[in-house]
């Protein structure tokens, strides 16, 4: 971490009169939640690297309203929703990428209906274009030849029908990736979707993280990759219940890209 | 010629006519309980929804996702649609009084009898194994606790039957085989056996007569049997094999993330945001407005798509497979959810045959059927939408029905309340302030 972060606002652009190539929605964990906020400054640092012409709306961002549709509350999510594209359509956003998947499938499939017509990418799309476009050098650095399993996140795999943009930059990273007995389309929940993250889950005979975090055990990871703040947290917990946090990290891929950097 | 000729003939024109129409009031039944849903806008993009009915219900293309039981029940399929042209010919025989009509065909004859031999006895080779699947292996979807009583009972039953039909149209053919080359009366040498040649020196021993009994009684039970099951369909899981067809048709074509967005719900925040509008006003005349029940408390809340779902689902169980709250021993299972909305339709059902129209009879799907406690431990991860092999989609109703409980009834587990009113409050569904929300660039 050489250098500090540059993340200009969409209201300092606005002021320059400048229109940024795309806006980076940070979401409500990457804003404020302490593990998501690692992963939000890493994908920072490679846009910074990368010079992506990019902006965030900072105070001006609000939840996306996805935990509460997902909850039953569709009047909340349609305030949530409708307040944001006055936003973002004051702004004239065209284009949007976000590191969480339950933003990224709200805002792409969600907004669209009820005014916000922008192209959403998630994280791991917008960074696999950067390496197709040459923008972006990735290499394996400290990941190289490590096991790694890859966490598909319900709103970017089932939800979106994206489970190979994250495989394709693990592969650049040049890792031993071992895929886990349910993955892709068939992946297991990490068992925060559907707004169970902000709540306890219901009766059962294990916790969804668990069962999922024993079966990324089976493959004898180094690490677990995710792409998605809530998977992470709920991996993370699961690793620790198991005693092994000192030997397996669960990381975002943008975090193994920015690392292998030593951005 | 006297009138005793005609009797069979009476006799099948009588079970036939009593078989499809009894059918067909069936049919109606069904259509009128899934008419109770509510209108959905399925009638775009008929392009991909033909290719989905092409590749999904008859390319069974999900099916054969689980190799095994895909396998076998390509097999089943394959031989139930294949054999029922023979169907054809029993009816056309049964009615004029001919026997072995098509056997004019010649060649080609031969090559469709002995096919359908040959996919008979692969068809009870197949039955069985899933019998000893259900029944001796006990694989895990099959046991779950929505499965004991009627729905164990309703599988066997059908592979009963399947064994059942299939050896009469052996056996038939067999006798037809021995018939033929003891040269008798009306046996005309046709067909190839591959198959039942196996079962005919059972028959060398026995007289004529006694074989033509034989070959005659396994003729009638084998068309029986089937008007029989066209008329166990209604009241059996084995319906999907009619509504798999138009289940796949009007299937979701949207990626699986895409809820549909309540459009009431629109025009109020619309009319809210809009600093221009009288919140006082009247509503324009001629638009009444009817107070609209947010989400789904019951069947009549949902919409017809949704239960045509209910009817179309076989009970094979592969979404409570995938489930993650049931694979971690929560009570959701979306075969249940399924299985619960198909019973209160039917429920409702005859309630209006009972009363002409529906009575309120004090029960809904919510509670009487479908739990709190099963609504909540969704994680609408979409691997049961993924695992149907016929394309329903058990998620919409969950997801309606939380609506019910949270724009109804307020009813929402207190942690979600409270993120809920984060959310409202600050933008977060934490309780950290909005103005805080770009802290995160200056902290190392």
């Amino acid at each position: 971490m050489s250098e500090a972060i540059k993340v200009p606002t969409m209201a300092e652009y606005m002021a320059q009169g400048k229109q940024p190539e795309v806006l980076f929605w940070v979401g409500c964990a990457g804003s404020f939640d302490d593990r998501a906020k690692k992963i939000t400054k890493a994908f920072v640092r490679i846009l910074n690297k990368t010079n992506v012409d990019f902006a965030v709306l900072g105070t001006e961002e609000s939840c996306t309203g996805d935990p509460a549709k997902r909850a039953g509350n569709e009047f909340l999510f349609q305030m949530q929703a409708m307040t944001n594209i006055e936003v973002l359509n004051g702004y004239e956003v065209k284009k949007i990428v976000t590191a969480c998947p339950h933003c990224f499938n709200t805002l792409k499939n969600e907004y669209p209906e009820l005014g916000g017509n922008y192209e959403v990418m998630h994280h791991t799309q917008f960074l696999k274009t950067l390496l197709n476009e040459g923008k972006l050098k990735v290499e394996g650095g400290k990941f190289k030849g490590k096991r790694i399993t890859f966490h598909d996140p319900c709103y970017l795999g089932r939800a979106n029908g994206e489970y190979e943009a994250p495989r394709e930059l693990l592969e650049k990273l040049e890792v031993e990736l071992v895929e886990m007995k349910r993955c892709k389309t068939r992946g297991l929940c990490c068992g925060a979707g559907g707004a169970q993250m902000f709540k306890e889950p219901e009766k059962g005979a294990k916790d969804i993280n668990i069962e999922r975090t024993e079966e990324a055990l089976e493959t004898k990871p180094e690490f677990i990759a995710a792409g998605c703040p809530f998977c992470n947290t709920m991996l993370t917990d699961g690793v620790k219940s198991k005693n092994k946090e000192d030997q397996i990290e669960v990381m975002d891929v943008a975090e193994m890209i920015a690392n292998a950097q030593d951005l | 010629m006297n009138t005793m000729y005609f009797i069979p003939n009476i006799l099948f024109l009588i079970a036939l006519f009593i078989g499809i129409g009894y059918f067909i009031q069936n049919v109606r039944k069904l259509r009128r309980n899934i008419n109770l849903g509510k209108e959905v806008d399925v009638y775009d993009n008929p392009k991909q929804r033909f290719k989905n009915l092409l590749m999904i219900a008859f390319g069974q293309s999900k099916m054969v996702k689980r190799p095994i039981s895909g396998f076998l029940h390509l097999i089943v399929y394959v031989g139930f649609i294949i054999i029922n042209i023979e169907v054809l010919e029993i009816i056309y025989d049964g009615l004029i009084g001919t026997h072995r009509a098509f056997s004019i065909l010649g060649g080609f004859y031969d090559f469709l009898i002995a096919s359908f031999e040959i996919l008979a006895l692969l068809v009870i080779v197949s039955v069985v194994l899933f019998w000893l699947r259900r029944n001796v292996q006990k694989v895990k979807r099959f046991l779950n606790p929505e499965m004991k009583g009627w729905p164990k009972n309703d599988a066997n039953i059908i592979l009963y039957i399947e064994v059942v039909l299939m050896t009469l149209f052996l056996t038939m053919n067999a006798a037809d085989l021995h018939l033929q080359s003891i040269g008798a009366a009306g046996y005309t040498i046709a067909g190839s056996f591959p198959v039942s040649q196996y079962i005919t020196p059972l028959f060398e021993n026995m007289g004529e007569g006694s074989v033509i009994i034989i070959e005659r009684t396994a003729w009638w039970l084998h068309i029986l049997g089937i008007l029989l099951f066209l008329n166990y369909l209604y009241y059996s899981k084995h319906l999907h094999i009619l509504l798999a067809f138009p289940n796949t048709y009007f299937g979701k074509l949207n990626a699986y993330g895409k809820f549909p967005n309540n459009e009431t719900v629109t025009n109020e925040v619309k009319l809210m945001m809009d600093p221009a509008a009288d919140p006082f006003a009247a509503p324009p005349e001629g638009e009444v407005a009817v107070p609209e029940k947010f989400g789904a408390s019951d069947v009549m809340d949902l919409n017809w798509v949704q239960l045509l779902n209910a009817y179309t689902c076989t009970e094979c169980g592969r979404c409570t497979s995938e489930c993650p709250a049931s694979q971690t021993g929560k009570k959701l299972s979306p075969r249940k959810i399924m299985m619960d909305t198909r019973d209160r339709l039917e429920e409702v059902g005859k309630n209006i045959d009972k009363n002409g129209k529906f009575v309120p009879d004090n029960k809904q799907l919510l509670d009487d059927y479908i739990t709190r406690e099963e609504l909540w431990a969704c994680t609408t991860c979409n691997a049961c939408v993924e695992a149907c092999p016929v394309s329903i989609d058990p998620l919409s109703i969950i997801m309606e029905m939380r609506q019910y409980l949270v724009m109804e009834q307020s009813a929402a587990p207190n942690e979600l309340n409270i993120s809920m009113t984060n959310i409202e409050n600050n933008g977060a569904p934490w309780p950290y302030n909005q103005m805080d929300r770009l802290n995160w660039k200056n902290e190392s």
